[in-house]
């Protein structure tokens, strides 16, 4: 997994490709590869907004950096 | 809370209490019912004046699970009960078992099955003590056969609960719980008294099941920093689950042989007059006091006999018996039961000698006289 | 915190990835309490995480916490004796629908009533998943299980009303969709003193949703999104127009004595009768 700040990462060996995080994210920062698993395709549109991190049961996705949400 | 030295006179149930204390428990889960209450009833007193906790809780099941919560949180804890209640129990007692949980179950037996006689005496449960529980699981159970003995077999329970990390049942009956006699408590500070190891090592390497050289693995208290698991499931040494056989193989392997290797022996029995007898009378709990004197009563007559009283119900005093099967040349084993403690004999005697059963399920004890007689029927047929 | 900072400080990271179905609630759940634990500012060694048996029963051993895997429907009995002997602990406690409302119910009601200082988080799935997707008392009526082929008979649960009934002190509801809420809500149920009850209502598309027309997690939390009523909306609609509908927030608070605190006054006062 990446750690670079600011930079969605995505822990493939931990995804199972549920979908949640595409289906809600509100700036459709996500795009489904052909296995389900997410690939962030509008990076410059995301808000930080954390809920694809919070929402995501499988602890896969990281926004990178230490601040988000609030 | 201070004993003094005066005899004073006890039931069986209150001196269970009083060695309960003794042997420092500090916390009581239980749920009322006969013929065990009393025993609620003086910890209820007793417990809040040594800082340490009382509740009743909302069923047996309840009261099994609440007892193994505190021990794991770091103090001594029971519970009693009666036939009813100890089916109720029994998952949480495996549980115990598999997650060595050191715990002491009273369990005073009553008439059964289902709720039976409930004020009634018997020793229907000696084998659900055994094998209550589902699994291969082992277990100690005690039997005294007197109000003293319930006072040093109470502190013992513990004692050995401690020591080796598991549940330990302490079963009396209805008689021995009822009895009162006059008996000389020793002061507290005479009274041996074991407390489970602490681990030492250092909480990031710390493996929570990792045998000790009495296979027994040091015990850490929730809120200690350990950060550990401990779960009924099949776990290797760092206490998680695996999900491998062999890792449960060497779990429940070790179970058992903690308590089979230990030295000396959990399993041990009375053995009087046993020298030179020819008849040996198998009895435990209450059953021993009249076969005691059934065995004094006949070496009046001339006949030799001899007392041989399990102490641990569980381990079973294998090599007691089969010692004393070797030498005599019959075996009465009375029991306030259709047959249960004649089945161990049974199996551990490999046919050296005749054993002749006596039951009683009428609710009522057995007496000297019927075991005197049954030995004098033996009597007559084995020269 | 970072996700790899609370993973980090807060989980078994050699344990992970956890065992959990594709879409499950159980991790959003666990992220949440997680989450909430931090939020509160809880001391990690000084907690104790309990669980009765289940999917979401497995989540304490992700936990890096003095963590009790216990029998089936349990928890609280055994939580209670935990808290009992060492009150200065917390005590979460986290449990299933089955585990809780049915197998376990007698004991939420009177672990409830004495109002003991633990916090309990529901998983509420609505139904068992362990064993491959029967239902619960938690299952709504009507919808279909392995064992409700036609459709439960049995009338659900509503859990925050009982257990507000038997004398809980904090009730809430929150969803596995509603995240940020319910962390918040189960922070403070963390910082309440006496019984918290926080039950999630959550997701599991592999029994419950494929079952009943809900073939996805996205499909569930959709339905989440669309029946969840926050509780001061809620307070403006009419028992009809909340047919069907289900509310989330905070539903009850109140102060009372809690039982740890009571009874150290029974110590105090036992004590005192001796002198």
């Amino acid at each position: 997994m990446e750690k670079a700040p600011g930079v969605i990462t995505v822990n493939e060996k931990w995804c199972k490709g549920c979908g949640i995080c595409i289906a809600f994210c509100p700036a459709k920062v996500f795009t489904a590869r052909e296995d389900g698993k997410p690939v962030v395709t509008n990076p410059d549109a995301c808000t930080r907004c954390g809920l694809c991190e919070l929402r995501c049961p499988d602890f896969a996705i990281s926004l990178g950096g230490k601040s988000h949400g609030e | 809370m201070a004993n003094d030295r005066r005899a004073q006179l006890l039931s069986g149930n209150e001196a269970c209490v009083r060695g309960a204390l003794a042997a420092g428990v500090r916390f009581f889960a239980g749920y009322p019912i006969t013929p065990s209450t009393e025993i609620a009833e003086g910890l209820a007193a007793a417990l809040p004046k040594v800082g340490g906790t009382f509740i009743q809780m909302e069923d047996e099941i309840a009261s099994m699970g609440a007892v193994i919560g505190a021990s794991l949180a770091g103090v001594k804890a029971m519970t009693a009960t009666s036939g009813p209640g100890f089916s109720l129990k029994q998952e949480n007692i495996g549980f115990a078992a598999m997650a060595e949980v050191p715990c002491v179950i009273v369990d005073v037996q009553r008439y059964g099955p289902s709720t039976g006689l409930p004020t009634s005496p018997a020793q229907g449960d000696i084998m659900q003590a055994r094998w209550g529980t589902h699994g291969d699981h082992p277990i100690i159970a005690l039997m005294p056969a007197s109000v003293r003995e319930t006072f040093d077999l109470t502190v013992e329970a513990f004692n050995l609960a401690e020591e080796l990390r598991t549940p330990v049942i302490l079963l009396l009956d209805e008689i021995v719980g009822h009895m009162r006699e006059r008996v000389e408590l020793p002061p507290d500070e005479s009274v041996h008294v074991v407390n489970r190891t602490k681990p030492v090592e250092d909480p990031e390497t710390f493996q929570p099941y990792k045998p000790g050289p009495n296979l027994v693995p040091p015990m850490p208290a929730f809120g200690d920093g350990y950060h550990f698991h401990v779960t009924g499931l099949a776990h290797d040494e760092s206490g998680f689950p695996t999900g491998r056989g062999q890792d449960a193989d060497r779990l429940v392997r070790r179970l058992h042989a903690k308590i089979q290797n230990r030295k000396p022996p959990v399993a041990r029995a009375e053995e009087w007059q046993l020298e030179d007898a020819e008849i040996v009378v198998v009895a435990a709990g209450s059953v021993a006091r009249s076969a005691r004197a059934a065995v004094r009563e006949a070496r009046v007559r001339g006949i030799k006999a001899g007392l041989l009283r399990p102490i641990t119900a569980w381990p079973f005093p294998e090599n007691e018996v089969r010692e004393a099967a070797r030498r005599a040349a019959a075996m009465i084993v009375p029991e306030l039961n259709l047959g249960q403690i004649v089945r161990e004999v049974e199996r551990v005697s490999g046919g050296e000698t005749k054993i002749v059963p006596l039951n009683r399920i009428d609710a009522e004890l057995i007496t000297p006289a019927e075991i005197l007689e049954r030995i004098q029927e033996v009597a007559a047929h084995v020269d | 915190m970072s996700i790899e900072e609370l993973l980090e400080r807060y989980t078994r990271r050699d344990k992970l990835p956890h065992i959990w179905c594709p879409g499950c609630g159980n991790g959003i759940i666990m992220g949440a309490v997680i989450r909430a634990l931090d939020q509160a500012g809880v001391d990690q060694k000084k907690t104790v995480i309990v669980s009765g048996i289940g999917c979401s029963s497995r989540a304490p051993g992700y936990m890096k916490f003095d963590t009790l895997h216990t029998t089936h429907g349990r928890a609280l009995a055994y939580a209670t004796g935990v808290k009992l002997a060492r009150p200065e602990l917390k005590v979460v406690v986290l449990t299933g629908d089955g585990d809780c409302a049915a197998i376990g119910g007698n004991h939420l009601i009177h672990a409830a009533r004495r109002n003991i200082d633990l916090t309990v988080v529901v998983f509420n799935n609505d139904i068992y998943g362990m064993t491959g997707g029967q239902y619960s008392p938690l299952t709504p009526q009507g919808s279909y299980a392995t064992t409700a082929p036609y459709g439960t008979v049995d009338r659900n649960f509503d859990l925050c009303e009982l257990v507000k009934a038997a004398g809980g002190t904090y009730v809430a509801r929150g969803t596995t969709y509603h995240t940020r809420m319910l962390i918040d809500l189960i922070s403070a149920g963390l910082g309440h003193k006496g019984f918290s009850f926080i039950e999630v209502v959550s997701q599991c598309p592999m029994y419950y949703g494929r079952k009943n027309k809900l073939a996805s997690a996205v499909a569930m939390l959709e339905w989440q999104k669309e029946h969840a009523v926050p509780v001061k909306a809620a307070a403006k609609l009419t028992p009809e127009q909340l047919k069907g509908k289900f509310v989330i927030g905070e539903l009850h608070r109140e102060e009372a004595p809690e039982y740890t605190e009571v009874y150290a006054e029974v110590v105090a006062r036992a004590r005192g009768e001796e002198k």
